[in-house]
């Protein structure tokens, strides 16, 4: 196999600016490169930069520094060769599925008369025959992806880059369409001579790919990569393919391992800082995984791979829960598997305001935010216990940015309310010590 | 059109009924070609301000500004300058018609544009750019069809709102003259100046066959055909299937010409000239910060340059003792607008929740409240004079239901369209919950409706102080009422050329609108949209 580079990744860095000398690093340091004839997978958590660096491949967006070499030309801008498949489809919904297909052609330039036969033909190879003159509101979410699969096919590129293509279709549209894809592909019914993706679905990846790349998150740095050697079609079934999946949940768990052995100390749970990004979890969520992880069958101990089937939640809704359950003290993953603590035990037990007094007790002692909050609403007797949630907002974005600092603090606010440690009201952005009659 | 004129020359105008086809249709064209202008203007600047964030921040608060002054006073100003510009041709009273009414449809038009161009969904526009679309193919491509929904039902309101201006701008008196543009404004003027009943019921009769028809033909297939441009599902109940639309796609003309357009426009999209690859990334080299002070000093010392030299004109020829006078009469103006927002509040919004709950009775009444907001209603101002004098009422309450006549439909459609939207899950709760009476209209209805209640309110308001220069001022044959407030004294200084009072008025009414919309409208707008919007 000639290993021939069709595009090049050089040390990518991203950040950023937010208002005076603070950045936000999204990408560190990034590099590798798609080979012809590769199925190339980005594989990582939500917010882990991944999507960023697509598209600062696909030239739609600038890297603070570092370069993309495309065929030996740097890439600074939307370049021939690459087409690109959307997450939301990205369909104009004025355009019939025909006239939406021969958009990338009508840029080109190409007579009317080429572009429809080009465009229907590309229709025809993915399965759209009969809907040409139907608009996309009147499709499937499945129909409507394949659209975009079509869009991007009948320019012709050299590289297909996707951006979560089957994350917004059922679980039975999706694995349909990705057959379809791999028939293409493996058939070279295409003039397509790579495709990089990304995902956060460890199965999708491995289903899919030649090539894994697993990125870390916060800043988007490479972890690992991994060559998967099945032959298609490949069966989620097989032992072979579970081997891949488990391998790279100890992947990310390993490092979730050692991301927490720089934080704890003594053996206690970790003390994060105020400006640590607390990830959102639904309090009726963490209780039921809890409860789930009480039940008999289990015994307080269960491996994630386990745990993600049976819940039927992907990495990216998983790992928010595992991850505040540790915060919290409540569970811990260790080795792929996550292990439920006494405390978890006696919350997962206990009634309704049994549960609330746990809660507030653990938010107070590990989540400083919650605790500094708490603070400074009892030391303001004087201004009547309330402080306004711009204040805090401030606060965070010395930390976090704009975004994330807004979804951080309405994370700890529902958190607070369900504890009973402090009161919002919404209309008021007021947070306050007593409850509102 | 291009005949010579000169200011105080008359134009033959009749009042024989078989001219009326011919004075409607200059009517219409005005109204049409108003709009192109409009609408050219939106591509233009409204494109410009959404590309260059700098542009924007000078444009769109000054367009903020303009939608709330009522600009027919300024026609006085600007047919002088038209007639100047123009010398002598008849063109210049027409520019100045056309312009008035340039000026009361474009404004909401070009801020819903602007505000589509910034709300293209992030995706779109990575698409286009990873497909190469040249700047001129996005802008048809991908630009224009986003904001058509909001464009086309701007352009409607516009429209609909510009008639009332359309009238009374081909009869303007100014400078102690009267001019007279052929059309149905003038017959309406001519027809009151000679007491002459049966002129005014022939411009009832003839306004409302052009409505009707300007409605069907025009209107309603337009706004049943934008429904194809929504980018998400969003559900417009207030907007009825057009026969014409449904006449037209059944028919196998439509697709013949649809073909036939259909190459015209790929022609049009794809014009070569204009086909031009994303200029690529270039190093940034200016001084960002810099220029932006640069910018901001610069355009902050143009419009207090302005503002100042207004002050200065009105200054030098107004002592100051008389602004007070003034002041007085925009709050009798005011007072009047409120009064007359409140009177149509009590009255539409249980007649329009009725309405609105039964979806049959909706279909019926919704398309004839748009349509009668659309009807001019200074046509119908004889009728009242001749009650008022007929009856010796009082001048100073009874020009009031002036203003109400034409506001009042859009609070009712709105309302139509709120208790339409409320959904059936919270009807079926209260009712289930035994919630009956006050109670059910204090928890379910008036707060679900609160945001149509206040959308329509504010279009209604602007259009209150638009018509109050209109409606203190009306007359019949030699008799001549006046109201107290500001707009019958822009008119009263208009008629005599006194250009700083007139200055003075217009400027007092802009401060009243523009504190009014901030400390009264604005608010309640953002409290509907953050607590009561149901979705």
């Amino acid at each position: 196999m000639d290993k021939q580079a069709i595009f090049t990744v050089k040390n990518i860095r991203k950040s950023f600016k937010k208002a005076e000398q603070q950045e936000l690093l999204v990408l560190d340091d990034v590099n590798f490169e798609l080979y012809e004839g590769e199925i190339v997978a980005l594989l990582g958590k939500s917010g882990s930069g991944k999507s960023t660096l697509l598209r600062i491949i696909a030239g739609l967006s600038e890297p603070s520094s570092g370069t993309v070499n495309y065929r030996n030309q740097a890439v600074r801008g939307p370049v021939q060769g690459m087409a690109m498949v959307f997450q939301n489809f990205a369909l104009l919904p004025w355009l019939t599925v025909l006239e939406n297909v021969e958009l990338g052609l009508e840029a080109l330039g190409i007579p009317r008369d080429e572009r429809r036969t080009r465009a229907l033909k590309a229709i025809d190879i993915i399965g759209l025959d009969g809907f040409e003159s139907a608009f996309p509101k009147e499709l499937s979410g499945g129909m409507r992806q394949r659209v975009g699969f079509a869009r991007a096919l009948v320019v012709n590129p050299d590289v297909l880059l996707m951006d979560e293509p089957f994350s917004a279709l059922d679980v039975l549209t999706a694995d349909n369409l990705k057959s379809d894809l791999l028939d293409l592909w493996t058939a070279k019914q295409t003039g397509t001579r790579g495709i990089l993706f990304v995902t956060h679905n460890i199965e999708e990846a491995v289903l899919l790919a030649n090539r894994i790349i697993v990125f870390n998150s916060d800043p988007g740095t490479i972890r690992a990569e991994l060559t998967v050697d099945l032959l298609y079609p490949r069966a989620e079934q097989e032992p072979a393919f579970r081997k891949v999946v488990d391998q790279i949940y100890a992947l990310i768990t390993r490092q979730m391992d050692e991301h927490k052995k720089l934080l704890y100390k003594d053996q206690l749970p970790r003390i994060t800082d105020i400006g640590y990004r607390l990830p959102d979890a639904d309090i009726s969520e963490l209780s039921g995984l809890l409860e789930t992880l009480d039940q008999s069958e289990y015994q307080g101990r269960i491996s994630l791979p386990e745990l993600a089937e049976s819940l039927h939640l992907d990495v990216d809704a998983l790992f928010p829960l595992t991850e505040v359950l540790d915060i919290l003290g409540f569970a811990y993953v260790s080795y792929g598997e996550l292990i439920l603590t006494d405390t978890g035990k006696q919350f997962a037990n206990a009634d309704i305001l049994e549960r609330k007094k746990i809660f507030a007790a653990h938010l107070l002692r590990y989540v400083p935010l919650a605790k500094h909050i708490r603070q400074v609403l009892e030391e303001r007797r004087a201004a009547g216990q309330r402080a306004s949630k711009d204040r805090f907002l401030n606060e965070l974005e010395d930390f976090l940015s704009e975004k994330e600092a807004e979804r951080v603090l309405r994370t700890v606010i529902d958190w607070g309310r369900y504890a009973e440690l402090f009161a919002y009201a919404n209309n008021t952005g007021m947070l306050s010590l007593e409850n509102p009659n | 059109m291009a005949a010579p004129y000169q200011l105080g020359q008359v134009l033959p105008l009749s009042l024989d009924p078989h001219n009326l086809p011919k004075y409607a249709l200059f009517t219409v064209l005005r109204l049409f070609m108003a709009m192109a202008f409009a609408l050219l203007f939106t591509f233009t600047i409204g494109t410009f301000a959404a590309k260059n964030k700098r542009a924007a921040s000078i444009i769109i608060p000054c367009i903020d500004v303009l939608q709330s002054v009522p600009v027919i006073g300024l026609l006085s100003i600007t047919v002088v300058g038209f007639i100047k510009l123009f010398h002598g041709s008849r063109l210049g009273p027409e520019a100045a018609a056309i312009f008035a009414v340039f000026t009361a449809q474009v404004w909401n038009i070009v801020l819903s544009f602007y505000q589509s161009l910034c709300s293209v969904p992030l995706e779109l526009k990575e698409a286009a750019d990873m497909f190469h679309l040249s700047a001129w193919q996005r802008f048809w491509r991908v630009e224009v069809p986003f904001s058509v929904p909001g464009l086309l039902w701007n352009m409607m309101l516009s429209m609909s709102g510009s008639w009332i201006f359309l009238i009374a701008s081909e009869s303007i008196s100014v400078n102690k003259q009267t001019i007279l543009l052929p059309g149905m404004g003038s017959y309406l003027r001519l027809a009151i100046s000679q007491s002459s009943m049966t002129g005014v019921l022939y411009t009832i009769f003839t306004l409302f066959i052009v409505i009707l028809l300007y409605d069907q033909l025009f209107f309603r297939p337009l706004l049943g055909w934008s429904k194809k441009f929504t980018f998400e599902q969003i559900s417009q109940e207030y907007v009825t299937r057009s026969w014409l639309a449904i006449l037209l796609q059944r028919s196998s003309i439509l697709k013949y010409c649809g073909n036939f357009f259909e190459g015209l426009g790929d022609l049009f999209v794809n014009f070569l000239f204009l086909k031009r690859a994303q200029p690529l990334r270039k190093a940034k080299h200016m001084n960002e910060t810099t220029f932006m002070i640069l910018w901001y000093v610069v355009s902050a010392a143009i419009i207090f340059g302005s503002l100042y030299l207004l002050v200065q004109f009105i200054a030098r020829h107004i002592s100051l003792t008389e602004i007070p006078t003034v002041l007085f009469l925009g709050l009798i103006t005011a007072l009047r607008v409120i009064v007359v927002t409140l009177i149509c509040s009590i009255i539409w919004v249980p007649i329009g929740v009725l309405i609105g709950l039964n979806r049959r009775a909706a279909k019926i009444v919704q398309p004839v409240a748009q349509f009668l907001a659309a009807f001019p209603t200074n046509v119908l101002f004889p009728i009242v004079v001749i009650l008022i004098l007929k009856f010796q009422l009082n001048v100073n309450i009874w020009t009031t239901p002036l203003m109400l006549l034409g506001t009042q439909w859009y609070i009712l459609f709105n309302i139509i369209a709120g208790a339409s939207a409320l959904p059936e899950d919270l009807k079926q709760a209260t009712a289930n919950f035994g919630v009956k009476g006050w109670q059910w209209w204090r928890r379910l209805v008036l707060p679900g409706i609160f945001p149509y209640w206040i959308t329509g309110t504010i279009t209604a308001v602007g259009n209150c102080w638009n018509t109050s220069i209109i409606a203190e001022v009306v007359s019949w044959g030699a008799t001549t009422l006046t109201a107290t407030g500001l707009g019958a004294y822009i008119v009263k200084q208009t008629a005599i050329g006194d250009f700083p009072r007139v200055a003075l008025g217009m400027a007092t009414m802009s401060v009243f609108v523009l504190l009014m919309s901030r400390l009264i409208w604005r608010p309640l707008y953002n409290l509907a949209q953050t607590r009561y919007k149901l979705d």
